[in-house]
């Protein structure tokens, strides 16, 4: 395992600094490229992908509280901003150090997926305003971002579980405008599950495979989870704790 | 394959993969994660939980027999040209199949879900009244047709879910219906050349894409404040139809 540019800190400390969320973005996706070649390079950059332009870093250990999912359209909507937060971060990994092997086509490809996540984030962050929870640190350290199978594998489970979170909380907003605009990212989430399914397995059923969709006669629905369902997936994934009190569906 | 398998091949790529992992817990909690998604599907009583809402209020019927005529179309479609003797071959056998399938269970679903109230099929005309004379002679006619219908259903779901907010328990079944659309239209985009998700307002027919070239979302210029391009920006972002625009879209399709 090669080890990252002794510059690091500098880079992150530029990150982390007063430049606007663009600059910020333009800096990193410089820091990016001079160390795609790096290689994998886990347990040196697995804390560096906390959104630089977050208001507020949390810390790990910290309890984030989401406030109230279910009775308040706010805590659904900081919920969706966790999500996104850990989608981005992940793909962020993911072009950062590419598995072996990555070629031309995967990485365009999860490079669009990573853009469309930070703009889901950045969407919601400016939706939140100063209600926002802060910038989550990942905890990454499960996956092995060398491994294209590892790394497609975690990808279409953090999709799949993304889809099935907003299919579950769409009933738990009071806002049509909301609704919709959770409609509108959901349906991109899908798209992206069933892409990197065919990434992972190719000319199968696997882009809607009966593992996601319900198979039966009367069904071919997709997932649909609560929130503390997929609270209690992704946590072992973000360092601090996140918190939501929900009512019963 | 299911995720428990992935999970399985993971190990076989990499043996050393929990190995690398601070703790041994690690492994269960990755495997729970795995167990959990596979599991992740609920058996819901679909046909009494519609029932009973429906009952309640005539736009959640209107909005499920307008559902019910896009699932009538796409699962005739699909079953027409997955039955047409060496139409379909390979992959493109295989897609169709599994997308029949689904569009056939939609089908089944509603039906069950509105009883005496269910629309009839109609019966349909998939050249569009001679616009698409080799649907089911041509595989890339037939593709094309596909993709519309199911970037259409994706846009069309969307556009009536606000109107399901009375309704939770139906709303989150035609979310779970939407989302299945959603995966069906990027792999039929992919198998016909295209990315899985819609740039601008790209593709054809133009009615199909008409207005999805959207970067205002939420009051909020997503160009101006991510830095990112048009294409990116709209690509992450499926715009809503209203049904006037899906029925201009699927009349030419009614017989």
């Amino acid at each position: 395992m090669e080890k990252l540019p002794n510059d690091q800190t500098d880079v992150r400390q530029m990150l982390t600094g007063r430049e606007s969320a663009a600059l910020g973005r333009r800096l990193f996706m410089r820091y990016i490229g001079a160390t795609a070649a790096a290689g994998v390079a886990l347990s040196a950059c697995q804390n560096e992908l906390v959104d630089p332009s977050a208001r507020g870093a949390a810390r790990a250990g910290d309890v984030i509280d989401l406030g109230d999912i279910g009775y308040d359209d706010i805590g659904v909507l900081n919920y969706a901003y966790a999500l996104e937060q850990l989608e981005a971060a992940f793909y962020m990994q993911v072009i950062m150090t590419p598995y072996a092997g990555m070629n031309g086509y995967e990485r365009s490809v999860l490079t669009e997926i990573r853009d469309h996540e930070i703009i889901h984030r950045e969407l919601f962050k400016a939706a939140l305003g100063g209600k926002a929870i802060p910038g989550l640190t990942p905890n990454f350290s499960s996956i092995n971002f060398g491994s294209r199978a590892a790394v497609l594998g975690v990808a279409r489970t953090f999709e799949a579980v993304g889809v099935s979170a907003y299919n579950g909380a769409g009933r738990l907003l009071k806002s049509a405008d909301y609704l919709t605009l959770a409609g509108k990212i959901v349906s991109v989430e899908a798209r992206h599950t069933s892409i990197i399914s065919e990434l992972l397995n190719p000319m199968t059923t696997s882009f809607a495979g009966d593992d996601i969709v319900n198979p039966g006669p009367a069904s071919g629905l997709g997932e649909a989870r609560k929130p503390e369902e997929v609270l209690a997936l992704v946590r072992p994934f973000i360092q601090e704790t996140i918190n939501g009190r929900t009512q019963p569906q | 394959m299911n995720l428990q398998n992935i999970l399985n091949e993971i190990e076989k790529v990499d043996a050393e993969v929990y190995e690398r992992l601070d703790h041994v817990s690690r492994r269960h909690v990755f495997q729970n994660l795995m167990k959990k998604a596979v599991l992740g599907v609920a058996p819901v009583a679909f046909g009494s939980i519609l029932n009973k809402a429906y009952a309640q209020n005539s736009a959640v019927v209107e909005v499920l027999n307008f559902a019910l005529t896009l699932e009538y179309l796409e699962a005739e479609f699909y079953n027409i040209g997955t039955g047409r003797a060496g139409f379909l071959t390979g992959e493109a056998m295989t897609t169709f199949m599994q997308i029949a399938k689904h569009e056939n269970a939609h089908v089944a679903l509603l039906k069950s879900a509105l009883g005496g109230a269910a629309v009839a099929k109609p019966n349909f005309d998939f050249t569009a009244k001679g616009a698409f004379p080799t649907v089911f002679t041509s595989y890339q006619t037939f593709l094309a047709v596909a993709q519309a219908f199911e970037d259409t259903g994706v846009r069309a779901y969307k556009g009536q879910a606000g109107r399901l907010i009375p309704a939770p328990d139906i709303l989150t079944v035609a979310l779970q219906i939407h989302s299945v659309e959603a995966l069906h239209a990027a792999k039929v985009r992919y198998l016909n050349g295209n990315k899985g998700w819609i740039v601008n307002s790209n593709g054809f027919p133009a009615a199909v894409y008409a207005g999805d070239d959207v970067v205002v979302q939420g009051g909020v210029n997503l160009v101006g404040l991510t830095g990112l391009s048009m294409e990116r920006v709209t690509e992450a972002f499926d715009e809503p139809l209203t049904k006037e625009q899906v029925l201009a879209i699927v009349s030419p399709f009614l017989a």
